[in-house]
C-alpha cells in the first residue's frame, strides 16, 4: 500500500540514480571493486521498515564497470494515516539494479536500469550520464538523463490501472577549488505526467451532519502533472589536523507550490589508519502545496484535494552519527580491504498545519486538534570489501 | 550592431579556445589532501543511497542530491 510514500516513485528512481551515478570516482577513473552488504532499519511515526541491500562494481580492462544492486523494504504500517482512515498492513518492496560503465581518455558514460516492485506499484528506471574531467581535471561535470514509468494498482480497487511517466535532466559540476577545497553545484529537474495521487489516501472536510467528529473524508485528487526544480551547492573542505567538514544548501521548487530548503554541515574525523567517526546535522523546511489542507470547509471545496503530510507545511532536523572501522579479513586474501560501519540518524519532523486526529471525540472540535510530529530513528550497519 | 549569433559564436569561440590553455592551478601532485578517503562526496553509496530515499519519502523536495563526480583529478 502507499500510504506513506506519495512520491515513491521519485524517490526510487532518485535513490537508484545515486546508487548508480559513478560517485565518489572521477570522471577519469571508474569506481573501485568494491562489494557493500547493508542492513538498514527505519522506526518512525508507526512505521518499521527494515530489510538488506547489496551493491556489488566490478572493473574490466580500467575502461569498463559493471555494478548489480539487490535491495529490500519489509514494511509494518501503522501509520498516522493508516490508523485514522485504514488499517494497519505489512508488505514487501523489492528493488534490482543493473548498470554499466564505459570510460574513454576523460570521459566515462554510464547506463543503469533498475526495477522496483510491490504489490500495487511497479517502477522501471533507466539513467544515461555522461561524465568528463576537464580544465587539468580541476573540473568534473556530469551530465544525466532519467526516465521513469511506474504502473499504479489499487489492492481495494481492481479496477484502477494507472501510469507515471517521468523524466529527469541533471547537471553537476565539481571544482577544485585549493589544495584543499573542493565545490560542487548541481542542477536538477523533474517532470512527472501521470497518476500523481494515492489511491489510498483521503482528505478530509467539515461535515455538519456528522455527529461524531463534524467531519468526513474523500479521496484525494492531485494535478496529473508536477514539474520541480532543485539547486544544490555544496562544499567540503580538508583541515589540517586530517578531518573533513561540509556543507550542503539545497533550494527545491515546484508546480505544485511547494517550496523548500535544505541545509546540512557534516564532520568526518579518522583515529590513525582504522578509525572514522562522522557527525551531522541536517535543517529541511518547506511551504504547503498550493492544494493541500488539512481540514476543508465542504465536500468537493476545489478541483484538487492533497492531505498527504508530506506536502504540508513542515521541518524535519536530523543529528546523525557514524563509525567505521577498517580491517583485513583473516584467511581471505582477494578481499584487499574491508570496512564495518554503523550509521545512527535520529530525525524530528513537525508539521504546522498536520493536525493529529487520534485523540478523537469531544475533546476538540474540527481543526483544533494538536499539531503532529514525529522521531523517526534510523539505522544502517554495512560491511564493505574491496577486491 | 553585431547578431546575437555571431557575439555567441565569439564568446564560445574565445571560451572554448581559453580552456583548452588553463594551467591548473592545483597540480596533480599536489592533491594528496583531495585524495583522501575522507575527503569524497560520498563515501559509501549503499548508505547514502538509503537516506536520501528516507528522506524523498517523507519530504515534498526530491533532486539535484549531488555528488556526481568527486573532481579530485588526482589519477
Amino acid at each position: 500500500m502507499q500510504l506513506t510514500r506519495t512520491t515513491r516513485g521519485v524517490a526510487i528512481t532518485l535513490a537508484a540514480g545515486w546508487l548508480f551515478c559513478p560517485t565518489p570516482s572521477i570522471a577519469g577513473v571508474l569506481p573501485e571493486d568494491r562489494a557493500d552488504l547493508m542492513y538498514h532499519y527505519y522506526d518512525g511515526g508507526g512505521v518499521e521498515i527494515d530489510g538488506p541491500s547489496l551493491l556489488v562494481r566490478k572493473k574490466f580492462a580500467e575502461k569498463y564497470a559493471v555494478n548489480a544492486s539487490y535491495y529490500v523494504d519489509m514494511v509494518s504500517s501503522a501509520s498516522i494515516d493508516v490508523i485514522t482512515t485504514a488499517s494497519p498492513y505489512k508488505e514487501e518492496r523489492t528493488q534490482y539494479g543493473l548498470g554499466f560503465e564505459y570510460l574513454r581518455g576523460k570521459v566515462a558514460y554510464a547506463a543503469n536500469f533498475s526495477n522496483s516492485k510491490e504489490n500495487d506499484y511497479a517502477a522501471d528506471t533507466a539513467r544515461f550520464s555522461i561524465s568528463q574531467d576537464m580544465f587539468g581535471d580541476l573540473t568534473t561535470v556530469q551530465l544525466a538523463f532519467s526516465r521513469g514509468k511506474d504502473d499504479v494498482t489499487s489492492r481495494g480497487n481492481p479496477l484502477l490501472s494507472e501510469k507515471v511517466d517521468r523524466h529527469i535532466y541533471g547537471i553537476d559540476v565539481s571544482q577544485i577549488v585549493s589544495k584543499k577545497l573542493i565545490l560542487g553545484a548541481a542542477w536538477e529537474t523533474t517532470t512527472e505526467e501521470g497518476f500523481l495521487n494515492n489511491p489510498y489516501r483521503q482528505v478530509r472536510f467539515l461535515d455538519d451532519t456528522d455527529l461524531v467528529d463534524g467531519y468526513d473524508y474523500e479521496f484525494e485528487r492531485y494535478p496529473r502533472t508536477r514539474t520541480g526544480n532543485a539547486l544544490s551547492l555544496r562544499g567540503r573542505y580538508y583541515l589540517s589536523y586530517r578531518a573533513a567538514l561540509q556543507g550542503d544548501y539545497r533550494w527545491y521548487n515546484d508546480s505544485w507550490g511547494v517550496g523548500a530548503s535544505t541545509f546540512e554541515v557534516a564532520y568526518t574525523h579518522p583515529i590513525g589508519d582504522r578509525l572514522i567517526f562522522d557527525v551531522h546535522y541536517r535543517y529541511y523546511i518547506q511551504d504547503a502545496a498550493d492544494f493541500y489542507s488539512d481540514l476543508f470547509p465542504r465536500e468537493n471545496f476545489q478541483n484538487f484535494l492533497g492531505r498527504d503530510k508530506e506536502l504540508a507545511t513542515m521541518e524535519s532536523q536530523t543529528l546523525g552519527f557514524g563509525v567505521g572501522y577498517e580491517f583485513r579479513v583473516p584467511g581471505v586474501e582477494f578481499i584487499q580491504k574491508a570496512t564495518v560501519n554503523l550509521k545512527y540518524d535520529l530525525i524530528r519532523f513537525n508539521y504546522d498545519d498536520f493536525r493529529d486526529l487520534r485523540p478523537t471525540g469531544t475533546v476538540y472540535e474540527p481543526g483544533f486538534e494538536p499539531l503532529y510530529n514525529f522521531d523517526a530513528n534510523v539505522i544502517r550497519l554495512f560491511f564493505s570489501g574491496w577486491f | 550592431m553585431i547578431p546575437s549569433r555571431t557575439l555567441f559564436a565569439a564568446l564560445a569561440l574565445v571560451a572554448f579556445s581559453g580552456c583548452s590553455h588553463v594551467e591548473p592551478w592545483v597540480k596533480s601532485y599536489e592533491r594528496e589532501n583531495l585524495a583522501d578517503p575522507i575527503m569524497a562526496w560520498d563515501r559509501d553509496p549503499v548508505a547514502s543511497s538509503y537516506i536520501l530515499h528516507v528522506y524523498e519519502s517523507r519530504e515534498g523536495a526530491r533532486g539535484a542530491a549531488g555528488g556526481a563526480g568527486g573532481g579530485c583529478g588526482c589519477n
